[in-house]
């Protein structure tokens, strides 16, 4: 184990800190959010001309070659600067379903458009019941002369609007949550109907219907275990952009309690202030901490193994972006609380990332169930 | 000691329920209910219902209004109204300026004032508040300058709330700069079409708009709008901020969203369980429900303390309810997000839900549900945050 960066990995790191201090203040994400497609198509070529879109992509199909370390460093950065491109969407979960779940055809086929920029995907899963059982698929794909036909609701797609492909899982056989019997399948978006929204935090989502859909594409008609390891590796970044976007927001709030004064001084010097400040920090180094465990733990191929640390390091990363959403509110005052302040935009975003993938309480459930967090 | 209600106060107590929930219109309701914000017109339509039966302002004194009740008949209306889901009378008439004139205006103020905010004739809002002046209110910097028999205003209010429906505003302003900050305030009545107010909204992070800034460029007011007496206005802010304070504690409304969590927990399916049939998700319920219960029982013993303090003496208990209600407020927001799941993530203009245009997406209340734990942190912050109260029981509990 080496907690130090290697020279690329510094690299990295200097740049897309660099592209998001340079790009991301909280005027110029105002105008991105504002854009046609509710965020920024340059900023979506910037990102590919610095190969962040290929991070994680092989060097044969255009990509970066790099693996978890290097795409936790980019969350964090991202996380910081609130970024709201589909990032996540199509580089991580997309990205990582096309690295697992499919067949070196498609990967070949599909890939290189991803880390260049061209094609935007989208993960088309969840679905009404689901609940945060990712497991749970009920939409059906039946083999017909045609090819596979795909009919059901997918829900909360994110960037499914503005996606140009769809990675739609659909269930080839078994009960609705089985895990044997998922299918994964590449739709066309003009294929589907859609309706699109805007999520609280600033960024996109739709709302799916497969009505009979011909898919364009099998990816594997087993995804399951392919499918889980994706969702870790989501689940790892989800976190480290959740250390990104904590501790920018506990600098945003030190930085104000130095420079507000009430009662001839600033607050930073009420002592109750300043142990509740240490209690954010407290939580942020834990939380750090479990994202890095995270991210290592995501590369493991036991999927039992790396099922728990996933389950583990969401569990703290949710306790701690809680207590440090809502502490850093609190001691802001009333400015906090308004959208011309940055700092409930930091505390809007992390209350989704706890949302996403599994809740603090159903990742405590899975882990109780599952055994032990050791 | 008798720890039991009476039949009486039992029978009192239902023929409040029943008229609540008859005479209030459930379209109103329904809102409350749902976690929507009512309009100012609904907003007055239901308290002049409640003011025609004299249920508007109970808590007044009697020549004025108010209702020779009991402490526990008292809690029982606060109890029960807001169960009901019935927009609460509007507090900064109600609650706040109300009381301070009845009890520290002249005869004139409230011949003229009090029956019209008890029907909301008026709408009052609350300008204390300023850039500067948040915790540390007394340092506010507002001025009135006495010119003949006009008070000439000049400064800026801010997060006054709802004062886009305001008829008129109450105001602490410096009145002396030379003396200690609490002894040179005073409290003056404004009308808010005066020459020289304007306001500008402030967005709330759940996309709400109740908060505003306000600004005095030269208001002229007549001097008799002053309550009480000149640079007296700290004694009177404070009567108003202990009524504030226990008013926060809002214990009818967070029982009511308690029921509905359940209620929707009820519907709501993982997979093919219902989620209140998750063990685990019932016991996050009742933990919440027995908090509020203990602070119910709290809030009926300061009530009935509250005869035999000196009136107009701020109470210290007033800051466990309003610590504790807060805090609970805020818990139940965070349950509804656990009803939820996933689908506290689209976000809707209020507008839309209201009338239609976009259909809900997953479970009822859904679309309110993140936008309610955001705002609702304003409870914590607002009416003396919950730092500021926990150094007023400092005091308390150390004895200094
Ligand atoms: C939604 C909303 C509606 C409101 N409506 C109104 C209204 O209608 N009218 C009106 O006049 N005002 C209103 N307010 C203002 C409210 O009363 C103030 O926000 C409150 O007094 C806190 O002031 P502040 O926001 O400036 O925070 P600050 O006073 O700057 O406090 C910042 C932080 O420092 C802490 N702090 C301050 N002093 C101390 C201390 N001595 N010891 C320990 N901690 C301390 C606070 O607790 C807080 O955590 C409203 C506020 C909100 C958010």
């Amino acid at each position: 184990m080496d907690f130090d960066f290697s020279e690329d990995q510094r690299l990295l790191k200097d740049s897309v800190d660099r592209l998001v201090r340079d790009t991301y203040d909280f005027e110029q994400r105002k105008t991105y959010i504002a854009a046609a497609d509710g965020w920024s198509r340059e900023n979506w070529a910037r990102y590919a001309e610095l190969g962040l879109l290929g991070v994680n992509v092989s060097e044969d199909h255009g990509g970066f070659g790099g693996g978890g370390a290097e795409m936790m460093l980019v969350a964090e950065a991202f996380g910081r600067g609130l970024v709201i491109e589909p990032y996540y969407a199509c580089v991580v979960l997309s990205g990582g379903l096309l690295r697992h779940a499919a067949t070196a055809p498609i990967q070949d086929a599909y890939l290189p458009g991803i880390a260049a920029g061209e094609t935007l995907f989208a993960f088309a899963h969840h679905e009404r019941h689901a609940r945060f059982v990712a497991h749970h698929v009920g939409t059906t794909a039946t083999a017909t002369a045609a090819g596979w036909v795909l009919t059901g609701e997918k829900s909360l797609v994110l960037h499914g609007d503005s996606a140009d492909k769809l990675l739609v899982t659909a269930r080839v056989s078994g009960g609705v949550r089985d895990t044997g019997g998922i299918g994964l399948f590449l739709v066309d978006t003009n294929a589907v109907s859609k309706r699109g929204y805007a999520t609280q935090d600033a960024m996109r989502a739709a709302e799916i219907t497969l009505d009979g859909v011909v898919a364009e594409a099998v990816l594997s008609l087993d995804a399951w275990p392919g499918i889980a390891r994706a969702l870790d590796e989501a689940s790892a970044y989800l976190c480290a952009e959740a250390v990104g976007a904590m501790e920018e927001l506990l600098a945003i709030t030190v930085d104000y309690m130095k420079t507000r004064k009430q009662f001839g001084r600033a607050i930073a010097e009420f002592q109750v202030l300043q142990h509740r400040a240490v209690d954010m920090k407290v939580q942020i180094e834990l939380a750090r901490s479990m994202a890095m465990y995270a991210t290592m733990m995501a590369a493991e191929d036991d999927a039992d193994m790396r099922a728990r640390a996933i389950s583990a390091a969401k569990v703290q990363v949710g306790r701690s972006l809680r207590l440090v959403g809502q502490e850093a509110v609190q001691l802001h005052g009333g400015i906090a609380v308004t959208m011309e302040y940055k700092a409930g935009h930091y505390f809007k975003r992390l209350t989704l990332i706890e949302k996403s993938l599994g809740d603090t309480e159903a990742h405590l459930e899975r882990l109780a169930t599952m055994g032990t967090a050791f | 000691m008798d720890l039991s209600f009476t039949a009486e106060e039992r029978q009192f107590r239902e023929e409040l329920r029943d008229f609540f929930h008859t005479a209030i219109p459930d379209r109103i309701r329904r809102k409350l209910r749902e976690g929507l914000h009512p309009s100012k017109e609904e907003h007055v339509e239901a308290q002049r219902i409640l003011n025609a039966r004299g249920l508007a302002v109970p808590n007044w004194p009697v020549e004025w209004g108010g209702q020779d009740w009991t402490p526990v008949q008292h809690y029982f209306w606060q109890d029960e109204l807001q169960q009901a889901s019935v927009p609460f009378p509007v507090p900064f008439n109600c609650t706040m300026v109300g009381p301070v004139i009845a009890q520290f205006g002249s005869l004139a103020q409230k011949q003229r004032f009090l029956a019209r905010a008890a029907n909301v004739d008026d709408w009052w809002c609350q300008g204390f508040s300023e850039p500067g002046a948040g915790s540390d209110l007394a340092s506010l910097r507002t001025a009135a300058v006495l010119e003949g028999d006009h008070w000439v205003i000049n400064g800026q209010k801010t997060w006054t709330s709802y004062a886009q429906n305001a008829d008129w505003i109450f105001v602490l302003a410096r009145t002396d700069m030379t003396v200690k900050k609490q002894e040179g305030i005073s409290f003056i009545l404004v009308d808010m079409k005066t020459p020289g107010i304007t306001w500008r909204p402030i967005q709330t992070i759940d996309g709400g708009r109740e908060v505003n800034e306000v600004f005095f460029d030269n208001v002229r007011v007549p001097a008799e709008n002053l309550v009480g007496q000149v640079n007296k206005g700290w004694d009177y802010a404070k009567f108003l901020l202990g009524n504030e304070r226990t008013g926060i504690a809002r214990i009818g409304i967070s029982k009511a969203r308690m029921k509905r969590i359940r209620e929707l927990a009820e519907q709501e399916l993982d997979g093919d369980r219902r989620l209140i049939d998750d063990p685990v998700f019932r016991k996050k319920l009742v933990s919440v429900e027995i908090e509020l219960k203990a602070l119910e029982m709290t809030q009926l013993r300061v009530v009935a303390q509250e005869r035999h303090l000196e009136k107009g003496k701020p109470n210290p208990m007033s800051s466990v309810l309003k610590i504790k209600g807060s805090e609970l407020q805020q818990a139940t927001t965070e349950l509804m997000m656990d009803v939820m799941g996933p689908y506290i993530a689209p976000f809707f203009e209020e507008h839309d839900l209201e009338f239609g245009n976009e259909p809900p997406v997953g479970p009822p209340d859904a679309a309110t549900a993140a936008p309610m734990y955001f705002n609702m942190r304003k409870v914590s912050i607002y009416g003396g945050s919950n730092e500021i109260q926990r150094n007023i029981l400092a005091k308390a509990v150390l004895g200094f």
